[in-house]
């Protein structure tokens, strides 16, 4: 480790050096394409420690492509490009698997969408969870099942002993997501991603588990990447949230910033589509976006939202800047700030 | 998983008391065995001679229940040709038969498992293809042409293992070989194609995510699941090399079960076909039971089913 204070050791130090005051995840202008497909085109973000920074996007706009690219977990075919891709500020861009292995599920962890088919059928819940730690750490057996019926506990699941034997198909989807977010935290990760992990849940079932994340992530001061395509989520739990669209973070920003002063067409159009009790009227339809989430071909310029957008023009179709739009908020928009007539809602910080 | 034995166990008897049934008719569907036993130049008192001294005489059911009450004590009665009790003549020789069978699946087990997990590690490679291509080739071989093949080259040629016969560990290679390349291919395509859809299923991405070690990926979390089909088609195979040793144990002269069925069927020997009709349906009853309990061990699922 660094010596802490040393202020001539920090000054010497290269990029692929931890520092330690480096943010938990750096992502830049990442780049994932699959064949003819540019899957994600140039992403940047950050995740900083304890803090829960959420991806937000419809269907197939590349939120899960990134975490796995993040995570090594490409698809075969996957091709992964970015100028700078850091985990407590070292570059793990040109890890190979082995190293990749000994940072997943040691000290980065994931859990995704489907927590029906995500445990393996075969073994049982105690063994899949001890397995991560006695690779990680070469934890004992008995003292493995001993953290696993601790975190099993933690993440609200009674009769941890009964369940640490059973197998999956005996377990409800909420209780197996449990299982997923009790097994990633086996090793004390810094990072969780967790790729929608409430989407295939009941909806009381969904409140509970992040409530529990939410809850863990105090607790433990993990840094959490949250995707997600339901902005309810975002504004309960999130610190940061990146909006993305075909391939891009079009807007990006605190949550309190973005959710009060959302500038891009795009991240308006979402927000009109969640309904406010009270705010929405009866017999009025929903907000919703007409359309959907184009296919992008690799050197694909402009806009992608353009053809959805209601307020696209001609300089829709060059090169678009990304603009400070407030405090550590950005967007990616040929729009001046507070079209169309005024900032809505608030002044500009 | 006692109810899960106990419903298993009870198909089995079901379906073997009905193979023992079915083999008890067979023989009488054939015409009237007096006259067959008895042949062509035999008169009518010589055949009432025989239906006398085998109980032919008696009424059809009188027979069955005494052939199966007999049947299940293992006595299948005196051959006709060989004089000798029958159940000596299949004990003799099942061990030979057995062991014919253990090699052949031990030695197609051996080369398909790894071949069919490397091809689905590899898919759409040029490896994955030339497994796929003798496995192609494995299947339309006939194995009576390959066993001669062998014999010409390992054993005239090369002069490494006795031709034919029965004997020691060494007579065994030969016809291990042409039963195991039959099984190979289907067990191999099964074996690729299980780790396919394992290799591609969202457990494996979350072993992945868990950092394990590519062979805990590949072999305790992949092939693990793909090994249930795996389990059964083994079984199967092992029935069908056990069943159609009679081709190989006749190629290569050893003295099994399939010989004896072979020797037996071209001297009209009744009971000692119907003796080895049966022990062949038991032992492939046997061998799915075994495969469906294997099966419960490999997959929870299957235990409370």
């Amino acid at each position: 480790m660094m010596p802490s204070g040393d202020r001539s050791a920090e000054s010497g130090e290269g990029l692929n050096r931890p520092a330690e005051n480096a943010s938990l995840l750096e992502v830049e202008n990442l780049r994932v394409t699959f064949g003819g497909t540019a899957a994600v085109r140039g992403i940047s973000l950050k995740v900083e420690k304890g803090e829960t920074h959420c991806l937000v996007g419809e269907s197939g706009c590349g939120k899960s492509v990134t975490s796995l690219a993040v995570m090594g977990l490409l698809a075969r075919g996957g091709k992964r490009e970015a100028e700078r891709l850091a985990f407590a500020g070292t570059d793990i861009r040109n890890y190979g698997e082995r190293e990749m292995s000994r940072l997943r599920g040691d000290r980065m962890a994931m859990i995704f969408q489907e927590p029906m088919t995500s445990l393996n059928p075969a073994y049982t819940v105690g063994s899949q969870m001890t397995e991560v730690l006695r690779r990680h750490r070469g934890t004992p057996r008995a003292q493995a099942v001993d953290r696993a019926a601790e975190l099993l506990g933690r993440v609200g699941i009674t009769a941890p002993g009964l369940r640490l034997g059973q197998y999956p198909h005996q377990l409800s989807g909420g209780l197996r997501q449990r299982v997923m977010i009790a097994m990633a935290l086996m090793c004390d990760p810094e990072l969780l991603i967790a790729d929608e992990p409430t989407t295939a849940l009941d909806v009381t079932v969904q409140a509970q588990i992040l409530r529990l994340l939410a809850g863990i992530q105090k607790e433990l001061g993990l840094g959490i990447l949250l995707i997600t395509h339901d902005l309810g989520v975002v504004a309960r739990i999130a610190d940061r949230v990146s909006v993305m669209y075909a391939g891009e973070v079009v807007e990006s920003g605190p949550t309190a910033e973005l959710f009060g002063d959302p500038q891009h067409p795009y991240t308006r159009g979402l927000l009109t589509c969640i309904p406010v009790p009270g705010k929405v009227k009866r017999d009025e339809p929903l907000g919703s976006i007409p359309g959907i989430v184009p296919r992008i071909p690799p050197g694909y310029v402009g806009c992608a939202f353009r053809d959805r957008c209601p307020h696209a023009h001609a300089e829709c179709s060059g090169e678009i800047p990304r603009r400070a739009a407030g405090p550590g908020h950005e967007v990616l928009c040929t729009l001046p700030a507070g079209w169309p007539e005024g900032r809505m809602g608030r002044q500009a910080a | 998983m006692v109810k899960f034995l106990l419903r298993r166990l009870t198909v089995a008897v079901l379906v073997a008391l009905t193979v023992l049934t079915l083999s008890f008719l067979l023989t009488r569907l054939s015409g009237d065995l007096a006259i067959s036993i008895a042949g062509p130049s035999a008169t009518a008192q010589d055949v009432e001679i025989i239906r006398q001294a085998y109980g032919l005489n008696r009424p059809v059911y009188v027979q069955y229940l005494d052939w199966l009450f007999r049947a299940v004590q293992g006595d299948f009665g005196d051959s006709y040709f060989f004089r000798d009790r029958v159940s000596n003549l299949i004990g003799a020789r099942l061990p030979i038969t057995m062991t014919l069978g253990l090699v052949g699946l031990g030695l197609a087990l051996i080369v398909a498992l790894p071949l069919g997990i490397i091809a689905a590690v590899r898919e759409n490679t040029w490896l994955d293809r030339t497994v796929m291509m003798v496995a192609l080739v494995g299947q339309a071989m006939p194995s009576f042409w390959l066993g001669l093949i062998l014999m010409v080259w390992l054993g005239l040629n090369l002069g490494l293992l006795p031709i034919s016969g029965t004997g020691g560990p060494e007579y065994y290679v030969m016809p291990g070989i042409v039963l195991a390349f039959s099984a190979i291919p289907s067990l191999m395509r099964l074996t690729r194609s299980g780790m396919i859809e394992a290799l591609s299923s969202d457990y494996i991405r979350t072993a992945r995510a868990k950092g394990l070690s590519r062979l805990s990926i590949l072999v305790k979390h992949g092939f693990r699941n793909a090994a249930i089909p795996v389990v059964s088609i083994a079984a199967v195979q092992l029935g069908f090399m056990l069943g159609g040793s009679i081709v190989i144990e006749t190629v290569f002269a050893m003295h099994g079960v399939g010989y004896l069925a072979w020797e037996s069927i071209s001297k009209n020997d009744y009971p000692v076909v119907q003796a080895v009709v049966l022990v062949l349906a038991l032992i492939y009853i046997a061998l799915t039971l075994l495969a469906d309990l294997l099966n419960a061990v490999l997959d929870p699922r299957l235990r409370t089913a």
